[in-house]
């Protein structure tokens, strides 16, 4: 049933949280903290199924808060960790979010985005913390979201997370939803040696020359573990590149500066989205998640009618694909944003397009996804200009 | 040997003892004159190199305050966390690697406030541990706020007209969360405290050392209770050891009688032990542990 490295190889019929749990093995996590919460509880229950069989360490701690710091002291020991949880907890990971940044300390947190604000409906699907994933946190700092839209992307971009985290030591984030959390499809899990794997970058320079925060060309520095003799130190205050406090304005621009610029000089090679049919297209929809497949209806019945609809699907939100939009928004009349959120991504379109094109929003509070409706009427009334 | 020769600079000044444990590069620190933290440090490194511990397998861990700069001083791997949360960052760098020594060193208000949860549930896990608290009975770096430990009738910045607020007993707190070492000194009692981290640092399971510590310029001043030394003094002189006290008898009154002592010391086993030992049984040869879990737990023959 399962190898050493406990990746499933085969065909599966599996939800899109037991999707995300079993990435999460392939990839090589072997840490997982979390506090239950719905709807990304199926997640920690399968990872605290599988994790005795693999070599790995579950723990469900006091609360969000507690998860979000612990998986970071598992990074440094060595290990890959996650933490998993849905809008609320992810409110209340937020200063971790930006101590993972700050001490770059690579990790995959996991929001199974439900209806928001506070409380709101627990179990029905939402995009609404997108701009959250991206801002968060306080002060300058960078990361990396990934929106998948099927069981089968829950297992992929799982995978992503974990090999984007490395490559970047950035806290990466898999904005999953509801319906994709809760979705049962067919997903393919590859055998091991098809399956690539980031290996974390470790310094192996001499002990004394050490300095752990000095960033290789990529602006990314290697790691240490705990346990080596190297004597680290880190933290959450500004640093110099030995890791110790410096409280200077030219420490903090430097660092800071670092932080942002190692995901931007870097955006192309993070960047993923999917196109179809947008090259000559008069109107793109742009969507993500769950709300590109609700998209799929409305853009094949304005295609009938003889509308040239491309649908542009990120897979990043952030890095936001910034020169794609950009060069369609002067090619194109119109782009069209679904999201399951009052508006968020769309901002981000009209940043880019810069007024080029125009945009039509198509909005909505969450609690279940669009009607295909709405989003045609969308499209039609985009081409009708 | 004249005696002007006793008094060259290298007979004056010998290097210091702990030096080896200090990251001398980041000294003078940033405590006042007169603060206990400085003493408590002392202390720990010297219950370390008495330890016979590897020291490149110690990890220390600080939350943020005054006493949270102690990681950034000491010589081994350090962090120095988020405000309250040094606790659940020691128990993911133990659990996944249990062959290290995790030592959290922070503050009152760190540890009991703004983490007391999760030091409720570690003590109550037992996740093997040492929690070195420095007690000193308010915020200090924030400039002298009121904390669940500043003693009824003691005035802070923010209980000006005294403060009403019950204090917390934490040794009783500690024990009845299931802490299996658990102990009180004071920034006097310099031999004893070290004598205890060294036992706290041999124990399995969640130890915990508490140690009170003057902080002269927010607390002792504004509650006209002298400088440093006389903060010294008043544990020396109200301090009464009573090891094996019933911590429900060791709350801490303003200004009142400290009692101080080793309180706790059971064995239980700890949370990786417990959870090696359950799922080896229930699983069989099925259970594939971490490598570091077997080394460390995998030899009791369970």
């Amino acid at each position: 049933m399962h190898d050493d490295s406990g990746v499933l190889t085969g065909a599966h019929f599996i939800d899109g949280d037991h999707a995300c749990s079993e990435g999460a093995i392939a990839a090589g996590c072997r840490f997982v903290a979390g506090y239950p919460i719905t709807p990304s509880t199926e997640i920690v229950e399968r990872i605290a199924e599988r994790f005795p069989f693999v070599g790995g360490v579950f723990i469900q701690m006091e609360d969000e808060i507690a998860s979000s710091i612990a998986i970071q002291g598992a990074v440094w020991a060595g290990k890959k960790a996650m933490t998993v949880t849905s809008g609320p907890g992810f409110s209340l990971m937020m200063e971790h979010i930006g101590y993972a940044a700050m001490t770059e300390t690579p990790c995959v947190f996991v929001d199974v985005q439900r209806a928001g604000p506070s409380t709101g409906l627990p179990t029905m699907p939402a995009q609404g913390d997108m701009m959250q994933a991206r801002w968060g946190s306080h002060g300058d700092y960078g990361i990396i979201a990934l929106c998948p839209n099927s069981p089968q992307e829950c297992f992929d971009l799982t995978i992503r997370a974990f090999n984007l985290a490395e490559q970047f030591r950035v806290p990466v984030m898999l904005m999953m939803d509801e319906c994709v959390g809760h979705m049962i499809e067919r997903v393919i899990i590859p055998p091991v040696h098809e399956i690539q794997i980031f290996q974390r970058r470790s310094y192996d320079g001499p002990k004394k020359d050490l300095l752990l925060f000095h960033p290789d060309s990529n602006l990314v520095p290697p790691m240490v573990k705990a346990g080596e003799g190297y004597q680290i130190h880190v933290t959450g205050l500004t640093h110099d590149e030995r890791g110790y406090p410096s409280m200077t304005v030219d420490t903090q621009a430097k660092l800071v500066t670092r932080l942002v610029n190692k995901l931007r000089v870097n955006a192309d090679t993070i960047v993923d989205y999917r196109e179809d049919s947008v090259e000559g297209a008069d109107i793109v929809v742009v969507t993500y998640g769950i709300t590109s497949r609700t998209a799929i209806p409305a853009i094949e019945q304005a295609r009938k009618e003889g509308m040239r609809i491309g649908h542009l699907r990120l897979v990043t939100a952030w890095p936001f694909p910034e020169k794609r939009i950009r060069e369609l928004a002067s090619k194109v009349k119109a782009f069209v944003v679904p999201e399951l959120n009052l508006g968020q991504m769309v901002y981000e379109v009209e940043r880019v397009a810069g007024g080029k094109a125009s945009i039509t929003h198509v909005p909505h509070a969450g609690g279940t996804v669009h009607n295909t409706k709405e989003i045609y009427a969308a499209i039609k009334h985009s081409v009708k200009g | 040997m004249g005696e002007d020769a006793l008094y060259t600079i290298d007979n004056v000044v010998p290097p210091n003892p702990i030096e080896n444990l200090l990251r001398m590069d980041r000294i003078p620190h940033i405590w006042c004159p007169g603060c206990g933290i400085g003493t408590t440090v002392n202390c720990f490194v010297r219950a370390l190199q008495t330890s016979g511990l590897d020291l490149d397998k110690v990890a220390i861990v600080s939350g943020i305050g005054c006493t949270g700069r102690v990681a950034g001083y000491i010589k081994l791997d350090s962090f120095h966390t988020t405000h309250g949360r040094a606790i659940p960052f020691a128990t993911g760098l133990k659990l996944a690697n249990p062959e290290l020594k995790v030592v959290v060193y922070s503050g009152d208000g760190d540890l009991t406030a703004i983490g007391g949860n999760h030091f409720i549930h570690a003590a109550r896990r037992n996740v093997d541990m040492t929690v070195i608290l420095i007690n000193n009975m308010t915020y200090g770096m924030t400039g002298g706020q009121v904390a669940p430990t500043t003693p009824i009738s003691a005035t802070a910045s923010t209980t000006p007209h005294g403060n009403f607020e019950q204090t917390f007993n934490l040794p009783f707190l500690a024990e009845s969360c299931g802490a299996v070492y658990v102990a009180r000194w004071t920034a006097f009692h310099v031999r004893h405290a070290t004598k205890s981290i060294k036992e706290a640092l041999a124990k399995k399971g969640f130890s915990f050392v508490e140690i009170l510590a003057a902080c002269p310029t927010l607390y002792s001043r504004r509650n006209k209770l002298g400088d440093g030394l006389d903060q010294m003094s008043y544990f020396r002189e109200q301090s009464e050891i009573k090891n094996g006290a019933d911590t429900k008898s060791v709350a801490l009154d303003f200004e009142g009688k400290i009692i101080i002592g080793k309180f706790v010391d059971i064995e239980r086993p700890s949370y990786q032990q417990s959870m090696y030992d359950h799922l080896r049984k229930k699983l069989g040869d099925q259970y594939i542990p971490s490598p570091e879990m077997k080394n460390v737990y995998g030899k009791n023959g369970n």
